[in-house]
């Protein structure tokens, strides 16, 4: 069990364990198989650490009261993926671990509860990433269009590796799963935009417009509106009827 | 498709084995055909194939334009109130729900609306499953699925984005025909242009009194809320969906006890999907005959298409159900790469359901029943399409990586078997393995399905079961192949050493 405890000495929350008297009781590592990549164990970093401090601010407290609005008094845990989203804008695209104590805190969850959550969803970073998150999907309908090709093409244009920052940390790549935009295939998703239908040569365009400070319109990348087919629209011909109701 | 499926065990306990043989009938159908291929044999009860668009009463498909329910598909049009107005939106929906809650569940159960979401379970009859009267005080909720992750489906992002007015309609009146006081609208956190889009519509209704105290002057208080998910394709499984929606990780629920008597926040909750709940408006209004009249018996209306893969021109496009699914590729989406003959394969209804090979793809119709007897399912009528230069088995690895991907590791057999299935399905595209893996492989995939709380894991045993129903020829040349270069390579060797 040596690993444990190399573990256990590690991690912040192994540190809360063995405070609170409850080590023993750990046989493993809270490393559970989670939906989201990567690693889910918190080591500590001069720049990710308990001692750190991190605070919403008054804008975001202000939405942080509209959103609490939306779920029953006693449910304000509903809030938190809102609240890591809100979390990981505000520093720039990632959730340090005083941030989900934060959250924890203006929720009155506990802290443990929220790392699960962080785990377990792939939108929550927890370690910095490039300033722009290029997330190409590879999923079957994407993939029979040539998403590899793309991805490949997003790697050479950025300087990052899949799972990887570029040396400029402009760029961050990723390979991700569907993002249910498949009638334009293939896509991937730069920070909140779709850009849709990419050959290896408009993803260069685009990923290179990122550098240039001056990003392309989001959507497809070819002529097409939407997801209407390139060859042109095959139905809504006619003016959209107006209002009609049978008798009731 | 297998999100939806699980919405089978949402029901009371008399009607849960009529649902569960709804369900089972696709589970049944692929296990008989586990012997050799072509083994669809599925014939209808008077001795012809019913699934084939040939032995239909009529041809369906050639929807007219002024039948059609999404006006604004392609954003051509004001996706706002003022243009959600015009297109005849909101339109005398004070009426609608003035005529009551039992009058709208029975105008839908006689449109024969089946669920969107891919397990085609009668609305009306979903809807009327939640609790008339509160003994107890708690709230009915209504629940909208907006979490669309499916590899292959596109259709909620369309109406989120151009026609978001119908899915607020939607979820007021089904909110009235469940008795609701709210609705909580789950969209997958990818969708932010979508999402800012639909509450920007919500906030134009609750501004114009459409939402909120009173609704529409009707009388009726009906809140709807907006919230979103962080990247989790579980999440679209409806009670994964409410443990995320209450701020927890997504993991389903055991049933019972079932979401429609302890679901959202512990009260009687519907998870129902966006395109079914946009639907329901323009039902009302004119009339459960029209909807009916369209489509087959028992599989009536229009659906919303997603045409991708290997065709001249992918799209989203509205169209009559049980249109023939060449007719579908040709009419709409420009017909395959290289023509109809360089057809390989189809996955009819999203990344869950088992794809079918050319020959089924000539005459099959794309309804729920007609694909069902063909051992696949209608899904969420997300047409993939590949064609004769696809790698068939690699395309399915990438699902099986998908769903290893998205197990939410709750379950052993999924956890573990999702893993499994991906590692032999790599070795397969290689060749890399004995003839006798495919029959282990297809073993492991029964091993999988119907033993894990959810159906993520069904889903990720059909793609793999499918693949080896229609395509153990081409496994079984690579492993020929894989083996002869072995022997080469060794002989090779052994002359080289000598």
């Amino acid at each position: 069990m040596n690993w444990t405890r190399a573990w256990l000495r590690t991690s912040v929350i192994g540190h809360r364990l063995a405070g609170c008297g409850r080590a023993s009781q750990t046989r493993q590592p809270a490393v559970a198989h989670s939906a989201s990549s990567g690693s889910n164990i918190h080591r500590d970093t001069p720049y990710n650490n308990e001692q750190m401090t991190f605070e919403f601010t008054e804008e975001n407290y202000q939405r942080i009261e509209q959103i609490l609005k939306k779920y029953p008094k006693n449910y304000k845990q509903s809030a938190v993926i809102a609240l890591l989203d809100m979390a990981q804008r505000q520093c720039g695209g990632w959730v340090p671990l005083a941030a989900m104590n934060k959250v924890a805190q203006v929720l009155e969850m506990n802290p443990m509860r929220v790392y699960e959550v962080a785990t377990f969803y792939t939108m929550i970073h927890r370690s910095p990433i490039g300033k722009y998150n290029l997330q190409v999907c590879t999923t079957t309908p994407c993939m029979l269009r040539g998403a590899y090709d793309v991805l490949q093409a997003c790697a050479e244009e950025s300087g990052a590796e899949v799972g990887g920052d570029s040396a400029d940390g402009l760029f961050h790549l990723m390979e991700v799963e569907c993002l249910g935009a498949c009638a334009n295939a293939p896509m991937m998703q730069i920070n909140d935009e779709y850009y849709e239908d990419l050959t290896p040569e408009s993803a260069k365009r685009v990923v290179r417009s990122f550098r240039d400070g001056k990003p392309l319109p989001k959507g497809p990348q070819i002529s097409r509106s939407n997801s209407m087919g390139p060859m042109g629209k095959t139905s809504l011909f006619e003016e959209p009827p107006g209002p009609h109701c049978r008798e009731l | 498709m297998w999100r939806a499926l699980t919405g089978r065990t949402a029901l009371p306990e008399p009607l849960r084995s009529a649902a569960r043989r709804l369900v089972s009938q696709s589970r049944c159908l692929s296990a008989a055909s586990a012997s050799a291929t072509p083994s669809v044999s599925a014939a209808a009860s008077d001795g012809k194939e019913a699934w084939r668009a040939s032995n239909a009463e009529r041809t369906f498909g050639g929807l007219q334009d002024q039948d059609r329910i999404f006006t604004n598909l392609y954003g051509e049009h004001d996706p706002l109130l003022q243009g959600a107005l015009r297109r005849g939106d909101w339109y005398r929906t004070k009426d609608l729900i003035g005529k009551g809650r039992d009058w709208i569940i029975n105008e839908l159960k006689a449109s024969g609306l089946r669920g969107r979401g891919g397990a085609g379970f009668p609305t009306g009859l979903k809807y009327s499953f939640m609790p008339k009267q509160s003994a107890d005080g708690r709230p009915n909720y209504l629940v909208v699925n907006c979490d669309e992750s499916e590899p292959g489906t596109a259709k909620d992002r369309e109406i989120m984005r151009h026609d978001p007015h119908k899915l607020v309609e939607g979820m007021l009146l089904v909110g009235v025909a469940m008795g609701a006081r709210a609705a909580y609208a789950y969209v997958r956190g990818e969708y932010v242009h979508e999402r800012h889009q639909l509450e920007r519509a919500v906030q134009e209704a609750y501004a114009n009194g459409l939402l909120g105290r009173n609704a529409c002057g009707s009388g009726y208080n009906f809140d709807v809320y907006v919230h979103y998910g962080a990247g989790a394709y579980i999440c679209g499984e409806e009670t994964a969906l409410l443990e995320s929606l209450e701020g927890k990780q997504g993991k389903p629920r055991l049933k019972p006890p079932f979401p429609a008597n302890i679901g959202l926040y512990g009260c009687p909750s519907t998870v129902t999907n966006t395109e079914t709940v946009s639907v329901v408006p323009t039902i009302l209004r004119r009339g459960p005959d029209w909807f009916a009249s369209l489509g087959r018996k028992n599989n009536s209306g229009t659906k919303l298409f997603i045409v991708s893969g290997h065709v001249n021109s992918p799209c989203v496009v509205e169209e009559e159900m049980s249109i023939p699914l060449r007719a579908l590729i040709e009419r709409h989406a420009g017909g395959v790469r290289g023509g109809w003959d360089n057809l390989l394969a189809v996955i009819p209804g999203g990344s869950s359901v088992p794809l079918i090979p050319k020959w089924i793809c000539d005459d099959v119709m794309m309804d729920f029943d007609a694909l069902r007897d063909v051992t696949s399912g209608l899904g969420t009528a997300a047409v993939i399409v590949m064609d004769k230069s696809t790698d068939v088995v690699a395309a399915i690895r990438r699902l099986s990586y998908f769903y290893k991907h998205e197990s939410c590791g709750q379950c052993t057999p999924c956890r573990e078997g999702t893993g499994w299935l991906w590692r032999i399905m790599q070795r397969m595209e290689r060749g890399e393995a004995r003839m006798a893996e495919i029959d282990m492989l297809w073993e492991t995939s029964k091993h999988i399905e119907g033993h894990c709380i959810c159906a993520l894991a069904d889903a990720a045993a059909w793609p793999v079961q499918g693949l080896i129903r229609h395509f153990r020829p081409e496994m079984e040349r690579r492993i020929r192949e894989y083996q002869a270069q072995a022997a080469t390579a060794v002989n090779g060797e052994k002359t080289a050493t000598a």
